[in-house]
């Protein structure tokens, strides 16, 4: 055979494994449907959908920054290029108007599009399909009342090779039916509920599970701590600072400021916001499983033998943050920072987010506020002030090597923190 | 000792690092235009320049600024000759009672300096975290404009027409 050949035989072989491989990758396009009237669903069931899109958080992903409910175009920074979500109104053209129910259960449990598009697992549907039959159902019936939206996010900004859809479809086959809804029958019917919502619609484990380098959650390790644009999304088997009891946690979970832990921030402050208006059994429920996750002891840290608190840690500290932090009632009560998960996390990520960009809540809306020290701060002392922060509250050993990561987080402004510096 | 670098001019201060700058600013180094508003980075009446950053000097120890320039408002102008902004801020009578001022033009300084065109967003945005209690806000985002249309002309006299 001459080289000519060979070269003619492999270019035949990749096109017909190409063909094939696009053919394997390929799902039927459903019929699109006159978009379902209001009067089509019993107002029980759209009630019931709404708490469960509330304890799914579908509104963050899928509402830009000041735009219209459900109407998409938020960008989600992955490692993989920019996703921006959906318009899921029920719009005929630009939303999902024209989907039936089926093609709506297919989205959610087979990550594709009415058309047979492979949808990105940025949208968490290895989640999403252990949602049962009548849960998906009110889903529907909830996201079919919404305000129609005639708009389009803008196009998605993935690296190549993340830009070709149709190789979603060997991510999942790799990965798309692993997980799995926890039983036991010797717990309570509250666990029972817990593990079926944390697993499927509450999608728990797609930030607190660490992901692989496909993105794919490693569930030999679920829950013990994962990534969320730019912060650390904390273990939830183990105790940080002080474990948190049933009652706390709850209200933690429904947006409140239990000042043994402070608030939520980051992006688990906008789940906290829906969760508040979730059914409050389920929040319980959720409390009751996430509760029995944790594994550790829960006893507390010891002081490293040896460590000394820095004095140049202690002056950054005494003058930029007692002044609230241990200012009692004048500063409408900052956190104790003993109590703070911040300093006894496994990397400063969050500390330095929170110390360089600040907490503001929302416009209009309650929730942690702290002034951004960015500008205020050389790196040494960021470093310096985080470390005697850590030793001080935490009682552990200084992070080691912090530098790459507070270059990461000076670079990454966060979108929700009032920008312009202290 | 700590060596503060201050409108140009060196100070060595005697104090305790953990120090608020502004405390320094103000009894030290008789600096009297930023102001204490709320001591907790709530206001903005305190803000001072450190580089090119706006800071809450309320709460920014003096250890943190060793060797780094700050600014205050009185290293823009003086009363016989104002700066830019600051002409800016009378030709619009921004301020009321004038407690959050100084924080005021001190931001929209590091503003223009960072952005010399904002766009109104731009500003709002930028100037968010200093409040003024007076209610001032729409004089005081008009004055910033005016600054920034001074400075586009290169001509530093036109924000001086109000006064």
């Amino acid at each position: 055979m001459t080289a000519r050949n060979a070269i003619a035989l492999g270019i035949v072989v990749a096109l017909v494994a190409a063909g094939a491989f696009l053919v394997w990758a390929s799902a039927p396009s459903l019929d699109p449907v006159d978009p379902p009237t209001h009067a089509s669903f019993a107002p029980d069931v759209v009630e019931r959908g709404a708490r469960l899109a509330a304890l799914g958080d579908c509104i963050v992903c899928h509402t830009a920054v000041g735009g219209a409910a459900y109407a998409g175009g938020r960008p989600l920074e992955t490692p993989f290029g920019v996703l921006y979500g959906t318009n899921i109104t029920p719009a005929p053209e630009r939303g999902i108007g024209r989907w039936s129910e089926a093609a709506f259960v297919r989205a959610m449990r087979a990550g594709l599009d009415r058309e047979g598009r492979h949808l990105y697992p940025a949208f968490p549907y290895d989640h999403f399909r252990l949602i049962g039959d009548d849960d998906l159902h009110a889903l529907y019936a909830y996201i079919m009342t919404r305000e129609p939206v005639d708009a389009a996010p803008p196009p998605n900004r993935l690296r190549f090779p993340f830009n070709v859809r149709p190789l979603v479809a060997v991510w999942k086959a790799l990965y798309l039916d692993r997980g799995r809804v926890e039983r036991d029958g010797a717990r309570d019917a509250a666990w029972q509920r817990g593990a079926y919502l944390v697993a499927g619609v509450a999608h728990c484990g797609a930030c607190h599970t660490p992901r692989n380098r496909l993105g794919a959650e490693e569930l030999d390790r679920a829950y013990e701590g994962g990534e969320a644009e730019g912060w650390d999304a904390p273990a939830l088997t183990r105790a940080f600072a002080r474990p948190w009891q049933p009652d706390d946690l709850q209200r933690y979970l429904r947006g409140a400021l239990p000042h043994e832990h402070g608030g939520a921030a980051g992006p688990m402050a906008p789940v906290t916001r829906d969760l508040a208006q979730a059914a409050d059994a389920d929040v319980q429920a959720i409390v009751a499983y996430v509760g029995a996750l944790r594994k550790d002891t829960g006893a507390a840290a010891q002081p490293p033998a040896g460590a000394t608190a820095s004095e140049a840690g202690r002056a950054l500290y005494e003058g930029a943050c007692a002044a609230c932090h241990e200012g009692g009632g004048d500063a409408g009560g900052a956190l104790d920072l003993a109590n703070s998960s911040l300093a006894a996390l496994p990397s400063p990520r969050n500390l330095f987010r929170v110390i360089l960009h600040g907490l503001a809540p929302q416009q209009g809306e309650r929730g942690p506020w702290m002034p951004a020290f960015a500008g205020a701060f050389s790196d040494a002392e960021t470093i310096e002030l985080a470390q005697y922060v850590r030793g001080r509250f935490a009682h552990l050993a200084p992070w080691s090597d912090p530098s790459a990561i507070l270059r990461e987080v000076t670079r990454t402004p966060d979108e929700r923190a009032v920008s312009g510096g202290p | 000792m700590i060596k503060l670098h201050v409108n140009g001019r060196d100070h060595d201060v005697d104090a305790d690092p953990a120090t608020p700058l502004l405390y320094v600013l103000r009894n030290d180094l008789g600096l009297n235009g930023a102001k204490f508003g709320c001591g907790l980075g709530q206001c903005g009446a305190c803000t001072v320049l450190v580089e090119r950053e706006p800071v809450f000097s309320c709460l920014v120890p003096i250890s943190a600024v060793a060797g780094r320039p700050v600014r205050t408002i009185e290293g823009l102008g003086t009363i016989e000759d104002p700066g830019p902004v600051q002409r800016a801020f009378i030709a619009e009578q921004a301020a009321q009672c004038g407690y959050c001022i100084a924080g005021m033009v001190m931001r929209a300084q590091a503003l223009l300096e960072h952005n010399p065109a904002p766009s109104a967003a731009d500003t709002r945005r930028y100037m968010s975290p200093n409040l003024c209690r007076c209610g001032t806000h729409m004089r005081i985002l008009r004055a910033v404009e005016r600054a920034a249309q001074s400075r586009q002309a290169g001509d530093t006299k036109t924000a001086s027409s109000g006064r």
